[in-house]
């Protein structure tokens, strides 16, 4: 399969299977509107519960999980599908293990796990795990789908051209091999019957709560930033056109990452039934991952050293480096709300969900688009996209979109823990419970007018990408190659 | 060392295997001790496996997402002990498959949810919150009054026994006739409440009909939080 006598030569390009790859960047854009639309939907049901409509498949319980199994599996795993497959074979210089037939499956096969998982939440089938809500045969599905994926990802390694594998790589492999991992960990169960939906986990109470959160977390961590942080680390300099800032600080972030990640699940249990020794482990590590993590940011940041100018013209950067900001950001806020004096106040309030938000849309979503603006036109062979207008369109309504989002529930989480521990001058609780959740309305609006921002901008993208698509360069825009000099002049 | 790593990056199996290891180690260290450490679940009296008619209303309360809103862990504090009542024991979810502590609240903690608002009180609630709390944000629930399928309740009662729960012989061979005696007040349930000590024993819907869903769901309700007896109950016996 492999063709060493002319990769010797370092001019023949391999046979890349770039069709998967489009494939999914459809899917994650596709899967990406859909999550956002039923963000917004299950954000005004919190404002106006009318809107659960008194029906079981429409009310908030089942819709939620929804929303972030298309969030975090069918859009972010989409677009790692895409930025992965797309990645490796790139930078190994060799065509995609397995060739099309397993490519494809891979592609129907995920489509089909998160068709699967989501219509059984419509219809009440779920183990009621957060994030690990697909009953188990879904999940003994995903788990066949993932060993493919490993097969092929790892197999184009193991065929690869160059003699180093590049830093992006270490990232998704080690996204695949712990996702597996924390997968199989945390899905463990016994089903009532093989013809029923219907499993018991196999972990009680306080074990089961430590499993399920050493792998929610490290959802988050491996999921949601190591496999993101591998679109980082192709994405960002390609479209800079510089190389990462350090090889050495890869070294040091890759390794520190993958290893402080895993310890930080307690922090989800703090002050709970959890004995108290998990839980300040779980807190000390996850104030030592601020370190790592900005050491990451810092990486991806300083390669554009010499290039900051691109960010003026250059709106896809623009989405790029804003996600690296987040990424900043909100790995600074993860580690102050794991301290157990701050989370005493934070837990259980709008402040995670804000946190969490502050990482979904900024970091993840926007290092998404970034990629998926980039692979469009690379995909398709198109000389640009569309409008780089409606690129910037899109960036700064869903930039006011997050700000909404995430300082609406700032003031909310930090109101209702204040409102809830309040105590009048007789010593008795200042509140009803009531009271609290009545005084998050006009946030809960705001939060949700964030999000049809955020929905809008989506949108924007999708009719940008289909004319991009269809080969059209919007009238009065210039060819990207023409603007620059001229910008710089 | 920047020369040694070049060799993990030349070599796919030793870049993961490596991976593999390094991302292995918080897990266990953090995990194992949990079941070996004896002192975890406190040693208190009273905690006992779910009864066949309060499990169904626990897989109700997991398939519509409950947890979502409501979280099941009263922590430490001052404020939350006051409003919800003794913080949460671990021994009070050690027969919990899956475990239902959630991590938010939008709603109030139902840990201790159990006896303090009455059957009828829940049932309207359920079925429309805002007709007893007008202010309420909850989605209505009115399905709930269909008729429960357990035609196999004594499967269920298997499938947890497989996992752990403490199930006997006799409650799974019982497990269909149990079901009924919850709900059935003038039958005789003698044996039904030995079986189960402090399971409430009503008609939870108030309807003459079949079983409910809502008699399912307000049966798990009325049982949070009201197994465990803290009379007994010493800090030395509470200590983890």
């Amino acid at each position: 399969m492999a063709a060493p006598a002319s990769a010797s030569a370092g001019t023949s390009t391999p046979d890349y299977d770039f069709d998967v790859v489009k494939l999914f960047t459809i899917a994650a854009t596709f899967w990406g509107v859909a999550a956002f639309l039923v963000g917004v939907v299950i954000a005004f049901q919190l404002a106006f519960p009318v809107l659960n409509l008194d029906l079981e498949w429409t009310s908030f319980g089942r819709l939620r999980p929804l929303h972030t199994s298309a969030a975090v599996f069918a859009f972010g795993g989409n677009a790692l599908f895409a930025t992965s497959l797309y990645v490796v074979q790139r930078t190994s210089r060799a065509s995609l293990f397995g060739g099309r037939d397993l490519a494809l499956f891979l592609f129907w096969g995920y489509q089909a796990f998160i068709v699967m998982a989501g219509v059984g939440y419509l219809f009440g089938i779920t183990q009621s795990k957060e994030y690990a809500e697909p009953e188990w045969f879904v999940d003994l599905w995903l788990t066949i789908v993932w060993v493919v994926y490993l097969i092929v990802f790892a197999g184009t390694l193991l065929k690869r051209e160059e003699p180093h594998i590049y830093v992006a790589n270490w990232f998704y492999l080690a996204f695949i091999i712990t996702v597996a991992m924390l997968h199989i960990g945390n899905n463990l169960s016994v089903p009532v019957s093989f013809l029923g939906a219907k499993s018991y986990p196999l972990f009680p109470g306080v074990q089961g709560a430590l499993v399920q959160w050493w792998y929610g977390h490290n959802a988050v961590g491996f999921f949601l930033t190591a496999g993101f942080l591998g679109i980082m680390y192709y994405f960002v300099p390609k479209q800079a056109g510089r190389p990462v800032y350090s090889y050495r600080l890869s070294i040091v972030h890759f390794w520190s990452l993958i290893f402080l990640y895993i310890w930080a699940g307690p922090h989800h249990l703090h002050y709970t039934a959890l004995p108290d020794w998990a839980q300040t482990l779980g807190m000390v590590f996850s104030i030592m991952l601020w370190m790592p993590s900005w050491g990451g940011m810092i990486n991806g940041l300083m390669t554009l050293s010499g290039a900051w100018d691109k960010l003026r013209t250059d709106p896809v950067l623009r989405f790029l480096v804003t996600s690296v900001a987040f990424y900043g950001m909100s790995t600074f806020e993860g580690p102050v709300m794991s301290i157990k004096a701050v989370n005493g106040l934070s837990h259980y309030t709008d402040w995670t969900i804000g946190h969490v938000h502050s990482g979904a849309l900024g970091w993840v979503a926007f290092v998404s688009f970034g990629a998926i603006y980039f692979l469009v036109p690379a995909l398709w062979r198109r000389e640009r996209l569309y409008s780089s207008l409606l690129v910037e369109v899109h960036f700064w309504i869903a930039t006011i979109g997050i700000v909404l989002y995430i300082t609406a529930m700032w003031i909310s989480g930090i109101m209702q823990g204040l409102m809830w521990r309040a105590y009048d001058s007789l010593g008795f609780l200042q509140y009803s419970f009531v009271e609290t959740v009545q005084a998050m309305f006009p946030f809960y609006v705001i939060r949700a007018l964030g999000g049809v921002c955020f929905l809008i901008g989506a949108l924007v993208m999708v009719y940008n990408l289909w004319r991009t698509v269809r080969g059209e360069v919007r009238k009065g825009e210039m060819p990207v190659a023409a603007v620059i000099p001229a910008a710089a002049e | 060392m920047w020369k040694h790593h070049g060799k993990i990056e030349r070599n796919v199996v030793l870049l993961s295997v490596l991976t593999l290891l390094t991302v292995a180690i918080g897990g266990l260290v953090e995990i194992i001790p949990l079941f070996t450490i004896e002192t975890t679940i406190e040693r208190v009296k009273g905690v006992r496996p779910y009864s066949p008619l309060e499990l169904a209303g626990r897989a109700i309360y997991v398939r519509e997402g409950c947890y979502l809103c409501h979280s099941q862990q009263i922590r430490p504090f001052r404020d939350e002990v006051e409003r919800y009542g003794h913080y949460s024991l671990a021994a009070e979810s050690m027969y919990d498959h899956p475990f239902q502590w959630g991590s938010k609240r939008t709603g109030p903690d139902l840990a201790r949810v159990g006896g303090k608002y009455s059957n009828e009180w829940h049932v309207a609630h359920l079925v429309n919150p805002r007709a007893v709390v007008p202010e309420s944000i909850m989605p209505g629930y009115p399905f709930m009054r269909r008729a429960l399928d357990f035609h196999d309740i004594a499967d269920h009662l298997k499938a947890n026994r497989a996992v752990g729960v403490p199930y006997t012989d006799d409650m799974i061979k019982n497990a269909k006739a149990d079901l009924e005696a919850q709900v059935s007040p003038d039958a005789d349930t003698k044996a039904f409440l030995a079986r189960y000590p402090k399971a409430r024993v009503a008609k939870f819907d108030g309807e003459k009909g079949p079983v409910s869903e809502l008699d399912a769901l307000v049966a798990y309700l009325q049982i949070l939080g009201a197994m465990v007896d803290f009379s007994t109950a010493t800090p030395e016996n509470l200590k983890q």
